[in-house]
């Protein structure tokens, strides 16, 4: 490529990528620093009355992981309670998508409908999250469509309080994240598919192996990057949980705060008690715990494959 | 020979079988749900009481008129609320993205390799981890209750930043910029007349999917505004999840979440296809 020499462009490239700057130090970064800066201070509304802002170094992490009186600390339960609606669901969903993929993308198969299956898959994705609880709930309730059913075709005696127990409402917040998220899924591991050099399957075919040879000796570690992408994401965006529980729950985690997730915990200090110490802390730790996941799973599942 | 094809065959046809089963399955779980919304929607509350049903009751406009003439859930405001946010936000998202993507790939500057990676290392951080002070902020610059902090951080978008400049590098070269100037064109005219038509269809895609994501958001508006006039749909959704249940008029209650969902269904429905296709292009190399 020619490179015109005389008048230098430099500085547009500078004036170009401006605003994004800006924007985002005012709106992301600058924010980010006064959090962390907040949750080294005592500084909530109680009642009427304001505490602090005052200076208590790591007085808030201290409280943040010190046992209640039953003994349970409430950040890592909640931080358990999202692992564990993230995996019920995650798990699923990888392994649905993968299969998925290897349907939609094999010659061999030469499925149709596809586009109608792709297009009905990935649709809840887009819808908000918070109608999608909302729908479940209603239908859900001990007076819903799903009872009714369940009662008329004479498979309950009374109806089932899938709202009011610790399984039932895992179970349904998981299948909402699973219904939301494998269409997102398959599509991008059918893409990741489609990107493999097609010889290398020709090749595995003269070679006499057969579909499941095929996906485990040629299909999955040629993937491997973009699964390794797409768990970390979807790990990340399973730390963020909160429409679906918040919603489904009302904000509570009921029952007994088992489907409780961490930023519904962050949600509670900012909107409830205005704790914006406490709140900083748990945002630190949730910083410190999506860097640490995303590193610890970027290498153990990139390395083997790495070329 | 002839064994061989015929046990293939079978094969074959036991293969599709299960495939189609299983494709059908996920299809009746993921339009299950939006099936008993839509009927639901069309149901008196009496009917709702009165059991179960798979097709329509023939209530769908009362329940209609019922929902948005509501007092105390105002809906057409807050989809009108909703939609500025978001149409605003899909806007400032898109040509940001595209002006940041365009300066980093076509210019050469000291700090262009930096950008970059800060702008792919701060991708993967969640937007509620800055929470606190981003409330702060608003609080400080008394802008509770006001939309230009749900819009203006838009500007600032790392994933499409990133999908913008995949697509860039696919589709602009650069001698069509170096040909511009040959004639004269200053550089920002080169960006929005020449270089903005050929990135229409990376604007269409991300401009939905940024329109969609305000538009569902709920996280952050909720934090800040509590103005009943002011407030999105998805803060009525979740109002609407708080009141006191048992007295609603259910029918009205799905045609709320009806319409809460609609304008992104019907989105969907007519460009399903690019907008799947789309939702691949900027993670394949990622």
């Amino acid at each position: 490529m020619k490179k015109r020499r005389g008048v230098s462009y430099s500085k547009w490239g500078y004036i170009f990528i401006l605003p994004f700057f800006i924007s985002y130090i005012l709106f992301s970064l600058i924010p980010q620093i006064t959090t962390f800066y907040n949750a080294f201070f005592e500084n909530y509304r109680n009642g009427l009355s304001q505490v602090g802002p005052n200076y208590v170094g790591f007085g808030n992490f201290i409280k943040l992981f010190t046992p209640a009186k039953n003994g349970s600390i409430d950040i890592l339960r909640y931080f358990g309670n999202t692992m564990i609606l993230w995996l019920l669901g995650a798990v699923p969903q990888v392994l649905v998508a993968l299969l998925l993929a290897v349907f939609f993308t094999s010659f061999r198969l030469n499925l149709k409908g596809q586009q109608f299956f792709k297009t009905v898959i990935y649709m809840p994705n887009l819808i908000m999250a918070s109608a999608f609880s909302m729908l479940f709930f209603t239908l859900f309730s001990p007076v819903g469509p799903v009872n009714q059913l369940l009662m008329s075709s004479g498979m309950l005696e009374k109806s089932f309080d899938f709202l009011g127990m610790m399984i039932p409402v895992r179970l349904l917040i998981s299948l909402m994240n699973f219904l939301m998220w494998f269409g997102n899924t398959t599509i991008l591991l059918m893409a990741g598919i489609q990107g493999i050099d097609q010889s290398m399957f020709e090749a595995a075919q003269i070679d006499g192996a057969n579909s499941l040879q095929t996906f485990f000796r040629v299909t999955l570690p040629l993937l491997a990057p973009i699964l390794v992408y797409t768990i970390i994401t979807a790990m990340i965006g399973g730390l963020q949980m909160f429409d679906v529980p918040q919603v489904l729950t009302n904000g509570k985690g009921t029952p007994d705060r088992t489907s409780m997730t961490i930023v519904m915990y962050l949600n509670n200090y900012l909107q409830t008690s205005k704790n914006y110490g406490m709140a900083g802390a748990i945002s630190v730790v949730l910083f410190i715990i999506s860097a640490i996941l995303s590193l610890v799973v970027y290498h153990t599942l990139s390395k083997p494959y790495k070329k | 020979m002839k064994d061989v094809n015929k046990k293939g065959r079978i094969q074959l046809a036991a293969a599709r079988t299960v495939a189609y089963t299983i494709l059908i399955f996920l299809a009746v779980l993921c339009l299950f749900s939006f099936y008993m919304l839509i009927i639901n929607a069309s149901r008196s509350n009496a009917q709702l009481q009165g059991g179960f049903a798979v097709w329509f009751g023939g209530h769908f406009f009362d329940n209609l008129r019922n929902a948005w003439n509501d007092a105390s859930i105002n809906i057409p405001r807050g989809m009108l609320n909703s939609f500025i946010i978001a149409a605003c936000c899909a806007v400032l998202t898109t040509y940001f993205s595209a002006l940041t993507a365009y300066g980093i790939h076509v210019y050469d500057f000291k700090l262009k390799k930096a950008a970059f990676l800060f702008i792919m290392a701060v991708m993967m951080i969640p937007p509620q981890v800055s929470a606190v002070g981003f409330i702060k902020l608003c609080y400080r610059f008394r802008l509770t209750n006001n939309y230009l902090p749900l819009i203006l951080p838009s500007i600032a978008s790392p994933v499409v930043f990133f999908y913008m400049k995949q697509y860039l590098e696919s589709v602009l070269p650069l001698e069509m910029v170096e040909a511009a100037r040959i004639d004269g064109a200053h550089e920002f005219r080169t960006f929005n007349q020449i270089v903005l038509p050929i990135m229409k269809p990376a604007f269409a895609v991300q401009m939905i999917f940024a329109f969609v994501s305000s538009w569902n958001n709920y996280f952050i508006p909720t934090l800040l505004l509590d103005k009943a006039e002011l407030k999105t749909v998805p803060i009525m959704i979740a109002q609407l999840r708080s009141a006191d249940y048992s007295k609603f008029d259910m029918g009205k209650v799905y045609m709320f979440i009806l319409l809460a969902i609609l304008p992104v269904l019907i989105v969907y429905i007519i460009l399903s296809k690019s907008i799947i296709r789309g939702a691949t292009a900027g993670a394949v190399k990622g």
